[in-house]
C-alpha cells in the first residue's frame, strides 16, 4: 500500500465501501434467512444459495420476457421483479421443508448433509432446465447510473438502492413478527416447540411458513445479486460459505451482530479486492475471521450464558 | 480476598443473571465437612443453577465459591472436578451405549488425559473398585448390560455409582429418586446414607419424606434466595416456608 | 463386550488380538478386506482399472479420518480436503523438485526450478520449497504438517467450545481458504493448474505399470495399517472417551476429563490419517491440484464416510470404493442423472440409512447369516465373502 498518498486511501476506503454496499445488502440477507431457520429449526440450509440463484433466474428470466414483450414496462419491471423473486424462492423453500427439511429437525449435522445433496439437485436442476450459461438481467438505466459525491469518489446508484430496500424489507419483516399472527406464532414456535403445539397451533404449517419467507429473503437477494454480477448455475456456491461465516462473526444468534458482521466483512472484502488480486484478498478475508472466531469464539454479539 | 474458613465448601454472595433475571441471589451458604445438606424449594427457585454454579457449568456473576479454601469461580469443570466434586444431573445422565461396567469404568479417576486413557489398562485394582461400587449401587449382576436397557431408578443409580467411582469428597446430586419407585426410594435413601459417612453430600429434592428420612440440615431456597435454613421440623413448621413451597 | 475379568489376566497377544478385532467377526471381516484389496482387486482388475482403485483407497484414508474424528467423535469437519490437499501437496512438491533438476529444464530462463515459477517469473526456488529437496524430510512433513495445520486451526475453537455445525462450517470456510490460496500463488504453488508433470521418486519412474502395482501395495498396506491402528486406539479407554463426548459431553467433563484435548487429539489424528492418503494419491495419479481437495471433494469424502456407514472402519473403505466407482461408470455418460442421483444419495443416507452399508449389514445381512450358520455349519469362510460382493455392488 505504500504508493498511495493518505487522500488516495481514503477516498479508496470510502468509495470501495459504497461498492462494498451492494455486498453487504447480500450477506446480511443471505444471514438472516440462514439465521431464521436456524433459530426456529436448528437446521442449516446448505442448499440456501441455491434459492438465491433462484431469486436472480426469476429476475433474469421475467427481466428478458418483459423486453421481448413488453419494452414499455423496460424501465419499471424491476419493480415487480423483486416480489417475484421472493414469491417465487418462497413457494420453493414451502415444498422442500415440506418434504424434506422437516424430517431433520434438531439433527444439525445431517441437515448439512442433506441440504447439500438438496442444492446439488437443485443445481444441476437450473442446468438442466435453464441452461448452463451465464445470465444476465437488463437492469434499466436509472439503476446503473452512479453519483459523484466529491472529485474522487463515485458512488453507484444501485448499492443506495439495495441498502434502501435491505432497510425496508428488515423493517418490514420486524413488523411482520411483532405484529401479525403468524409473525406471533413464529416467535412462539421458536422459543418453545411443544409448548406452542400444545397451544393448538400447528407447528409445522409455521414452519413450513417461516421456511418460506427465509428462503424468499435469499431470493430477494438474488434479485440484488443481478446488479453485481451475471448468474450461473453454480454462482451461489461462492456465497454460503461466506452468508454462514457473517452469522457465525455475529454470534449465532444475535441480530445485531448479523448486521455487524454483514458490514465488516463486506467492507473488509471490498477494501482487500482493491489491493490485491480476488483470491488473496479472499484468502486474507478469511484468516481474519478465523483469527476474530479464534479470541472470540462465540462471535462478536453473543450472549455470555454458557448453554 | 476472604478469609479462610473450616467450611469444605463456603459460598458467598453469589449471584448470577441471566440477560438481567438473577437465578441465584446474593446467596451465602455454608457446608460442613461430613454433611449431608438438603436444598428443596419450589419450581425455578434456582437450585440447578446454584449446583451449576459450584461445579462450574455456568459462569458466576458475581461472588465467590470456595472449597477447601480455594476458589472454584474461575476453575473449568474438570479442573473442579479433580479438586473433588462429583456432581450426578437431574435426568439421569450416562451412556447409553456403553455397558455398566464401562460407563463406571470411564469415571475412573485416573488415566484423564489423553495418552493416560490411551496407556489405560483394566488392572485389577479397578476391576475391584467397581465391582464393589456395583455392588454398592444393586447392579453388580448387571455389569454386562447396555445402559440403555436398564430402567429409570437404575440409571440413576448408576450415575450414582459413576460418581463413587470417582471418589469425590463432596457429592452433589440433583433430584437423585426423582422417577423411583417407592421400593427403589427406599434403597437410594439406605444407599445415600451410607455414602454420606466417609463424605459431604448436596441433595436437591422434591419429595418432602425422603428429605425427612435423610437430612441433616434443609435449606430452602426461593426466587435465587435463602427462605429459611434449619432442621427439616423447623423448616416444616415456618409459615413463610408453608406459603411458598409446601402450599404448592 | 470382552469379560472383564479375563482380560486382566490374559497374554499380551490376546489382548492385542481383543483390541485389533474384539472377536472372531472382527478378524475375519478385516481379513476379507485385507484378501479383497490385496488379492482379488490386483487380479481381476486391468492395470488402468487398479490405478483407479488405488487413487479410490486414497479417499478411503480420508473417509478413515472421518469415521474416526467425525462418526466416533462428533465432530463433523466438511474439511478434510485441507488435510489430504496438505499432503499430497508435500508429495508433489518433492516429486516436482525432482522432475525439475537443471538438465530437464534447461530451456527455462532460470533452469533447475519448477516450470510453473518460471512461466510466472519467479526466479529463485523459494524458501518453503527447500524441504521438499529431501525425501525423508518430505516424509516427515507429511506427517507433522497436518496435525501442526489440524491443531492450530482447532485449538482455539475447541477450547473455545465450538463444535458442531459452526465447527464443520469452519472447517469448510478453511478448505476454501486453501483453494484460494493456491490459486492465488500460481508462482509459487502452480496455480488452478496444480503441480502436474511428476515423473520420478528418487530416479524410480512411477508412471510404468510395474510402479502402478508397487505403489497399489503400497497403499493398500499403508490403509490396513491406519485401520488397524484407529482400530487400536478405539479399543482403548480414549475410543469410549470420545464415544462418550459425542453423546453426552456434559457428563464426561463432570467425570473430570479436559474434553478440549481429546478433541484436538482426534482431529489431528484424522487429520494425518487423511494427509497420507493425500501423498499416496499425489504419487499413483501423477499430479495434485486444487480441484483435488476444494469444498466439493471435501464434502465427498464425508459422504463416502457416510455412505459406509459413519462409525465403520471398514465401511469407510467400502464406501469409498462404492460411491467413486459409481461415479466413474455414470458420471460421464449421463452427466445431469448422476448429479440427481448424487445428490440423492446424500439425502436418502441421511434420512434412511444413517448408519450406511454398516448398518444394512448389521441389520440385515448379519442376521441372514447367522440363520443360515445355524441351519448348515460348514464353513464359515465363504459366507462373509458374499457379504462383501453385495457390498461392492451397492
Ligand atoms: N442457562 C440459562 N439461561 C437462562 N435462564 C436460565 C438458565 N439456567 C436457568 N435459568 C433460569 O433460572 C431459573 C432457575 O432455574 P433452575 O435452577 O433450573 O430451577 P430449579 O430450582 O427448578 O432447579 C429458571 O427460571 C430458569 O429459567
Ligand atoms: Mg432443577
Amino acid at each position: 500500500m505504500g504508493d498511495y498518498t493518505f487522500d488516495e486511501i481514503y477516498a479508496i476506503v470510502v468509495m470501495q465501501s459504497f461498492s462494498g454496499v451492494s455486498l453487504m445488502c447480500i450477506y446480511i440477507l443471505m444471514g438472516l434467512g440462514l439465521y431464521i431457520i436456524f433459530g426456529q429449526m436448528g437446521v442449516i440450509n446448505m442448499a440456501h444459495a441455491e434459492f438465491l440463484v433462484l431469486g436472480s433466474y426469476t429476475m433474469c428470466l421475467f427481466s428478458k420476457f418483459v423486453t421481448e414483450n413488453m419494452p414499455a414496462f423496460e424501465n419499471y419491471y424491476v419493480i415487480f421483479a423483486i416480489p417475484l423473486s421472493f414469491g417465487v424462492a418462497f413457494g420453493v423453500g414451502y415444498l422442500v421443508e415440506w418434504f424434506l427439511i422437516s424430517r431433520l429437525y434438531h439433527r444439525p449435522l445431517d441437515t448439512l448433509l442433506a441440504t447439500w445433496g438438496l442444492s446439488l439437485i437443485m443445481q444441476q436442476c437450473f442446468r438442466s432446465f435453464i441452461g448452463a450459461r451465464e445470465m444476465s438481467a437488463d437492469l434499466p438505466e436509472w439503476l446503473l447510473g452512479s453519483w459523484a459525491a466529491s472529485d474522487i469518489i463515485d458512488i453507484p446508484i444501485s448499492g443506495l438502492v439495495l441498502l434502501l430496500l435491505t432497510v425496508f424489507l428488515i423493517v418490514g419483516l420486524a413488523l411482520f413478527k411483532t405484529k401479525t399472527r403468524m409473525g406471533l406464532r413464529m416467535q412462539a414456535t421458536t422459543q418453545n416447540r411443544e409448548m406452542t403445539g400444545a397451544l393448538g397451533i400447528n407447528t409445522k404449517m409455521t414452519d413450513r411458513i417461516t421456511f418460506g419467507i427465509a428462503c424468499g429473503i435469499s431470493g430477494i437477494a438474488g434479485a440484488f445479486f443481478t446488479t453485481m454480477a451475471s448468474t450461473s448455475p453454480s454462482a451461489g456456491t461462492n456465497y454460503i460459505v461466506d452468508s454462514f461465516l457473517v452469522l457465525v462473526v455475529g454470534g449465532l444468534g444475535s441480530l445485531v451482530g448479523l448486521f455487524v458482521s454483514g458490514g465488516f466483512l463486506a467492507l473488509l472484502s471490498s477494501i482487500l479486492e482493491f489491493f490485491m488480486t480476488g483470491s488473496i484478498a479472499k484468502v486474507w478475508l478469511y484468516l481474519v475471521i478465523f483469527v476474530v472466531l479464534m479470541k472470540f469464539t462465540r462471535g462478536l454479539f453473543s450472549d455470555k450464558v454458557r448453554s | 480476598m476472604p478469609s479462610n474458613t473450616d467450611y469444605l465448601l463456603a459460598i458467598e454472595d453469589l449471584t448470577v443473571s441471566f440477560d438481567g433475571f438473577k437465578a441465584v441471589d446474593e446467596l451465602t451458604l455454608y457446608v460442613d465437612k461430613g454433611e449431608l445438606r438438603v436444598i428443596i424449594g419450589p419450581n425455578g427457585a434456582g437450585k440447578t443453577t446454584v449446583l451449576d454454579l459450584i461445579s462450574g457449568k455456568t459462569r458466576a456473576s458475581s461472588g465467590s465459591i470456595r472449597y477447601n479454601n480455594v476458589e472454584l469461580t474461575s476453575m473449568r469443570e474438570h479442573e473442579i472436578v479433580r479438586a473433588g466434586i462429583g456432581r450426578k444431573f437431574q435426568t439421569p445422565s450416562i451412556y447409553e451405549k456403553l455397558s455398566v461396567y464401562e460407563n463406571l469404568e470411564i469415571s475412573y479417576p485416573w488415566g484423564r488425559t489423553v495418552f493416560g486413557s490411551l496407556k489405560f489398562t483394566r488392572t485389577k485394582q479397578v476391576i475391584d473398585r467397581i465391582q464393589d461400587v456395583a455392588q454398592q449401587i444393586f447392579l453388580s449382576d448387571m455389569l454386562e448390560t447396555q445402559a440403555e436397557l436398564l430402567s429409570h431408578g437404575q440409571k440413576q443409580w448408576l450415575e450414582i455409582g459413576m460418581l463413587l467411582v470417582q471418589n469425590p469428597e463432596l457429592i452433589m446430586l440433583d433430584e437423585p429418586v426423582a422417577g423411583m419407585t417407592a421400593k427403589e426410594r427406599e434403597a437410594t435413601a439406605a444407599l445415600l446414607e451410607k455414602i454420606a459417612k466417609e463424605r459431604s453430600i448436596i441433595i436437591i429434592e422434591h419429595d418432602m419424606d425422603f428429605v425427612a428420612k435423610i437430612a441433616d440440615q434443609v435449606t430452602v431456597l426461593h426466587l435465587g434466595k435463602i427462605l429459611k435454613q434449619g432442621s427439616m421440623d423447623e423448616v416444616r413448621d415456618d409459615p413463610v416456608v408453608q406459603e411458598v413451597y409446601l402450599g404448592h | 463386550m470382552i469379560n472383564p475379568i479375563n482380560q486382566a489376566e490374559s497374554s499380551f497377544g490376546k489382548v492385542l488380538y481383543e483390541r485389533l478385532f474384539k472377536n472372531k467377526e472382527g478378524l475375519i471381516a478385516f481379513a476379507i478386506l485385507a484378501f479383497v484389496i490385496l488379492i482379488i482387486f490386483p487380479t481381476v482388475l486391468s492395470p488402468f482399472r487398479l490405478n483407479l482403485t488405488g487413487k479410490y483407497l486414497c479417499y478411503a484414508f480420508a473417509a478413515v479420518g472421518l469415521v474416526m474424528c467425525w462418526g466416533n467423535a462428533g465432530i463433523l469437519c466438511l474439511g478434510q480436503g485441507l488435510f489430504f490437499g496438505a499432503g499430497g501437496y508435500c508429495m508433489a512438491m518433492f516429486l516436482k523438485l525432482e522432475a525439475s533438476d537443471p538438465e530437464s529444464t534447461a530451456i527455462q530462463s532460470t533452469p533447475g526450478i519448477p516450470d510453473f515459477m518460471d512461466w510466472n517469473q519467479v526466479t529463485e526456488l523459494p524458501w518453503f520449497w527447500n524441504p521438499f529437496k529431501s525425501l525423508p524430510l518430505t516424509i516427515a512433513l507429511i506427517i507433522t504438517l497436518p496435525a501442526l495445520l489440524a491443531y492450530i486451526l482447532s485449538v482455539f475453537y475447541f477450547k473455545g467450545r465450538v463444535s458442531g455445525v459452526v465447527f464443520a462450517i469452519l472447517t469448510q470456510s478453511m478448505v476454501a481458504c486453501l483453494w484460494y490460496f493456491i490459486v492465488g500463488n500460481q508462482g509459487y504453488f502452480g496455480g488452478i493448474n496444480g503441480i502436474t508433470d511428476l515423473k520420478t521418486l528418487k530416479g524410480w519412474d512411477i508412471r510404468t505399470e510395474d510402479a502402478h502395482y508397487l505403489l497399489y501395495y503400497l497403499c493398500c498396506f499403508l490403509l490396513l495399517f491406519c485401520i488397524l491402528l484407529s482400530r487400536y486406539i478405539l479399543s482403548t479407554r480414549l475410543g469410549r472417551v470420545l464415544i462418550a463426548q459425542r453423546d453426552k459431553e456434559m457428563r464426561v467433563r463432570f467425570s473430570g476429563y479436559n474434553i478440549t484435548s481429546f478433541r484436538i487429539f482426534i482431529f489431528c489424528f484424522a487429520a494425518v490419517v487423511s494427509s497420507i492418503g493425500g501423498a499416496m494419491f499425489t504419487l499413483q495419479v501423477g499430479f495434485m491440484s486444487p480441484n483435488l481437495i476444494g469444498i466439493v471433494p471435501s464434502i465427498d469424502m464425508v459422504i463416502f464416510t457416510a455412505v459406509g456407514g459413519r462409525e465403520s472402519l471398514l465401511g469407510a473403505v467400502y464406501g469409498a470404493l462404492a460411491v467413486n466407482a459409481a461415479k466413474t461408470a455414470f458420471s460421464e455418460a449421463y452427466a445431469a442423472q448422476w448429479l440427481f442421483f448424487y445428490g440423492a444419495t446424500f439425502i436418502v443416507i441421511v434420512l434412511y440409512l444413517p448408519k450406511g452399508l454398516a448398518g444394512i449389514y448389521h441389520d440385515h445381512i448379519k442376521k441372514w447369516i447367522g440363520k443360515s450358520m445355524s441351519s448348515s455349519k460348514n464353513n464359515d469362510g465363504e459366507t462373509p465373502a458374499l457379504v462383501t460382493e453385495e457390498k461392492n455392488a451397492e
